[in-house]
């Protein structure tokens, strides 16, 4: 290497870029070294479906969120003060208050544009849960947190818990009648959490219910501590996503050794820049349309008003449901309380709920001792014991969340309280056997309308009389691109003893635990619609069966 | 019988003859066709179909043209925000079917920045669905597990590191290290104490005592500063009537947390509608008064059926009954309402005989 003259930069092999890109490239490269990653990743490769686009909304909301929470903290008070408001709401006109809640009366009154920012705040948070609760399903029905993602799916178990602690407490700071019965709701609960309780509801408060310290607390976990880890969170979670390449769905061409879409730059950059502007006018739109919270009529915070029919944000609902449904088992001995109405259905249940949620990958992954790297993505149908789990689940929170409003539902349907409550009861464990045993039969069945699609074609919508006279439907074979679509899937089938146990000598331990793995996997893929073989299909093709 | 990756049975093991195999088509004829050897290979990426806007070059040009549309329409609806942010009075009242009055100044800066996001997304994603390529292209992905000797090596690596430490044959360091981290984390437990005192006795006290007027909550003044008693007499039957002590007057900032406990109810009942003795007593001329908070988990409760002499809570409509000793009779509260015992004064006057003889509101594991 010679240098050309004492000054010239890198390798002075005389080839200094001419372009304005090619001069910023080369300032960047001289300092980061980044021309290999850049190479490398501006034109990788992305899959492209509907489905994919649902966690780019939550990230979208995310951002909406920041944005206009930051103009919200310009304004907003948080402290528990008494003031006596005398802004230009008349109504409320001489009437004491938190400085909360008047600098949110404010926010919507006297600041311009504030109404604007709040409610698309509001908006974007309903958006934000949405979001992340239907992203998360799909992740689940297409199993696409099997191995290697099951660390980014507890990742992003971790973002969901965080968004509905971030929704609640910024729900609880405007101080007003409605978020304020929430924050005692909580106090309830967690005065029901055995021997440690109240303790834990003292040191919240700062005291007694509802102290002066809790809105400025729950301020800082709102503004700063969860938006934080939620920021890395999401970081750690992309950078999976990119490090690890996204799933595809199968079709021709689509292996699980490639990925096959469209190049970041541009049409990533561009999709998704202006999907994120779509969200964000979406949002905008919303929020100068509909109103949402609107605090100033429901009043400041009193222990002891309440208006009948209020409803919390959606995300909350099925605590409501679950608190309701519960029957009223309280026991006491030697001196202790134990409000088993308020802890399991406000604790418990979610905990168990949200456990198997953040677990679900490990357990499938022991049942069905399935080791291979998956980036193919599953159609749910096919794996119809997950799917049927997965949509038990589903309704399982939608009964809570129907009874967490059992009083809109008695007034506007003329029913009974009690009886939608003891439905309600039935309903939560009925309803989810059902919806498994239903959806697995669903799925089942189609997959074999899969099979038939594959040997004997689609239906064309044209029916033909033979000459004996019979009618049938004509059947237009598929392409092979769709034969192979719907036959590149796995048709599992139960572990045996010995494969459940992953060793030749078993010891007696070992061997009970095998045993319960192999009925497990059994109970996972007993059933099965079998695919059909070269042999079936040649068949069919040859006999020309309708 | 072997099966290829996909589960599917290999032919030639199945002693499967090669013969030409006759398609039917949808008339019934026969016809020869050529079937591929295994029909649920992958027969590889389809061929691109050109959009319009690929191969006439007038599309292009009017979906260029729609997108720089998109974009204006986005900068003069931004222009148009600042303008309605400084002309539209704060005061103004729209009214539309179907949202009813809303606000002026809110429906003009959220339509415009809304059509101002929208518009540009719109022609952002637009411009790359006509005009950028949309030829799928392949990239080639690794399993991410690294080959078992780069695993064994890394190994290997850690192990060296591990061994230069000498951690495993010190066990003095490695006890103590572990001890001392074990035991670091404690102080930010510690520094919490101080966020709230102890409960202490504190939940077992309202701010009822002896003598205590209550004081009827809509004759309160609007700061809450001034208030008048009650009288038996302004207490008709079935009507509900909700009270605080006169200490709530003067509580000032304490306000909401001596509310929080001491909020109640009073309703006159029939004498002989009520079922037990103890309640008659602890009330006055069939007046009787109740906490107002919810033994579940503390709301106030607030919708009462004189005739039935129900109580219902708007939360998880726990429903007490009121000439029952405030006991459950429907929801997921487990206690009865407590019964504050009254009593007149002097001057007639209705006024607490004592504290509640319980916690009031929600259960917690000292109660008992
Ligand atoms: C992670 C997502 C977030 C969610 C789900 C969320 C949710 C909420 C909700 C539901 C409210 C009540 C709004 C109302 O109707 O009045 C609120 C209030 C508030 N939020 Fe957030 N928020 C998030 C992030 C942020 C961030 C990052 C900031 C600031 C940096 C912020 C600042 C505020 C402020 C100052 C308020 C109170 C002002 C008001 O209510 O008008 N938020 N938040
Ligand atoms: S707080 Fe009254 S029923 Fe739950």
């Amino acid at each position: 290497m010679t240098a050309t003259t004492p000054h010239a930069a890198g390798f002075g092999d005389g080839t200094a870029p001419s372009t304005p890109a090619g001069k910023a490239a080369d300032y960047l490269d001289q300092r980061l070294g980044i021309a290999g990653a850049a190479k490398k990743n501006l034109r990788k490769i992305f899959p492209d479906h509907w489905s994919f686009m649902l966690g780019e909304i939550a990230l979208y909301s995310f951002i909406v969120l920041l944005l206009s929470g930051v103009f919200l903290t310009l304004f907003f008070t948080p402290s528990m003060n008494e003031v006596t408001y005398n802004g230009s709401y008349t109504p409320l006109d001489g009437i004491k208050m938190s400085e909360a809640y008047a600098s949110t009366v404010n926010i919507s009154f006297d600041v311009r544009g504030g109404l604007l920012m709040r409610q698309i705040h509001h908006w974007a948070a309903l958006v934000f849960v949405m979001a992340i609760t239907v992203h998360m399903l799909r992740i689940f029905f297409t199993g696409a947190f099997r191995k290697p993602r099951e660390l980014n799916w507890l990742i992003g178990f971790g973002l969901f818990v965080m968004a509905l602690l971030e929704g609640f407490a910024g729900y609880s700071l405007p101080d007003d009648l409605l978020s304020g019965t929430g924050l005692r709701i909580a106090e309830g609960v967690v005065l029901s959490i055995p021997i440690i309780g109240t303790y834990v509801s003292f040191f919240l408060f700062g005291g007694e219910f509802p102290g002066h310290d809790l809105v400025p607390r729950l301020f800082t976990i709102h503004i700063l501590l969860v938006p934080g880890l939620i920021l890395a969170l999401i970081t750690v979670h992309l950078i999976l996503v990119f490090y690890q390449k996204h799933t595809q769905w199968a079709g021709p061409g689509r292996t699980n050794e490639n990925v096959v879409g469209l190049p970041l730059l541009p049409v990533y950059i561009a999709k998704a820049g202006g999907f994120f502007f779509l969200v964000f006018g979406i949002i905008s739109l919303l929020a100068g349309l509909v109103s949402i919270n609107p605090i100033w009529t429901y009043g400041p915070y009193v222990p002891n008003e309440m208006t009948a029919g209020s409803q919390p944000d959606w995300y909350i609902g099925f605590l409501e449901g679950s608190l309701r449904m519960m029957p009223n088992v309280e026991f006491n001995f030697i001196g202790h309380t134990l409000s088993l109405n308020v802890l399991i259905p406000a604790l418990i249940v979610p905990g168990i709920l949200f456990t198997g949620l953040a677990v679900y990958p490990f357990i499938e992954a022991w049942v069905t001792g399935d080791r291979r790297e998956h980036h193919i993505l599953d159609r749910p149908r096919n794996v119809p014991t997950r799917t049927g789990i997965g949509v038990a689940g589903c309704t399982f929170y939608g009964v809570l969340w129907v009874v967490g409003g059992n009083d809109l539902i008695a007034t506007h349907f003329h029913l009974s309280l009690e009886s939608i409550t003891w439905a309600g009861r039935v309903v939560v464990f009925v309803g989810p056997a059902f919806a498994f045993w239903i959806t697995r039969r669903i799925c089942y069945g189609l997959q074999r309308a899969d099979r038939e699609k594959v040997l004997h074609g689609r239906e064309a919508g044209v029916i033909v009389r033979s000459p004996e006279g019979e009618f049938s439907e004509v059947h237009a074979p598929i392409s092979d691109g769709d034969r192979y679509r719907l036959t590149a899937h796995d048709v599992h089938r139960p572990l045996s003893i010995a494969q459940a146990a992953d060793a030749n000598g078993i010891p007696a331990p070992r061997l009970r635990r095998a045993k319960l793995r192999a009925r497990f996997t059994r109970w996972y893929f007993g059933t099965r619609v079998e695919k059909p073989s070269t042999e079936e299909y040649r068949e069919s093709i040859t006999s020309g069966h309708h | 019988m072997t099966a290829d990756e996909n589960g599917h049975p290999n032919l030639t093991e199945l002693g499967y003859d090669e013969r030409s195999p006759v398609a039917v088509d949808e008339h019934g004829h026969g016809h020869e066709v050529e079937l591929p050897e295994d029909p649920f290979a992958d027969p590889g990426l389809e061929p691109h179909r050109p959009r319009a806007t690929d191969i006439d070059e007038k599309v292009a040009q009017k979906a260029e043209r729609q997108v720089a549309a998109l974009f204006a329409l986005s900068a003069l609806a931004t222009i148009g925000f600042m303008v309605a942010y400084t002309e539209v009075p704060r005061t103004a009242v729209v009214n539309f079917f179907p949202i009813g009055a809303v606000s002026a100044s809110n429906f003009a800066l959220g339509m415009l920045l809304g059509i101002a996001l929208f518009s540009l997304g719109a022609g952002a994603v637009y411009w790359a669905r006509t005009l950028m390529t949309d030829v799928e292209l392949t990239q080639e992905r690794h399993l991410l597990e690294s080959g078992s000797e780069a695993k064994a090596q890394a190994v290997a690596e850690f192990e060296k590191g591990v061994a230069d430490s000498g951690i495993k044959r010190r066990p003095l360091i490695r006890r103590t290290l572990l001890g001392a981290l074990a035991v670091l984390p404690l102080p930010a437990l510690w520094v919490l104490r101080d966020l709230g005192p102890l409960p202490g006795d504190s939940l077992r006290h309202t701010a009822w005592k002896a003598g205590e007027l209550i004081i009827n909550d809509n004759t309160v003044s609007i700061d809450g500063s001034t208030g008048q008693g009650v009288k038996p007499e302004d207490i008709t039957i079935g009507t509900l009537v909700q009270g605080r002590p006169k200490a709530a007057l003067t509580a000032g900032d304490q306000y909401n947390d001596l509310m929080a406990k001491s909020a109640i109810l009073l309703v006159r009942l029939d004498p002989a509608d009520i079922k037990s003795q103890q309640q008659r007593d602890w009330g006055y001329q069939g007046i009787v008064a109740f906490s107002k908070i919810c033994t579940h988990v503390g709301c106030p409760v607030a919708l009462y059926e004189q005739q039935t002499h129900h109580m219902l809570c708007p939360c998880h409509q726990s429903t007490f009954d009121l000439s029952d000793g405030g006991k459950v009779i429907f929801g997921p509260a487990a206690r009865s309402l407590p019964q504050l015992p009254i009593t007149v004064d002097a001057d007639g006057y209705l006024v607490a005989k004592s504290d509640f003889d319980q916690p009031v509101g929600p259960s917690f594991w000292e109660r008992g």
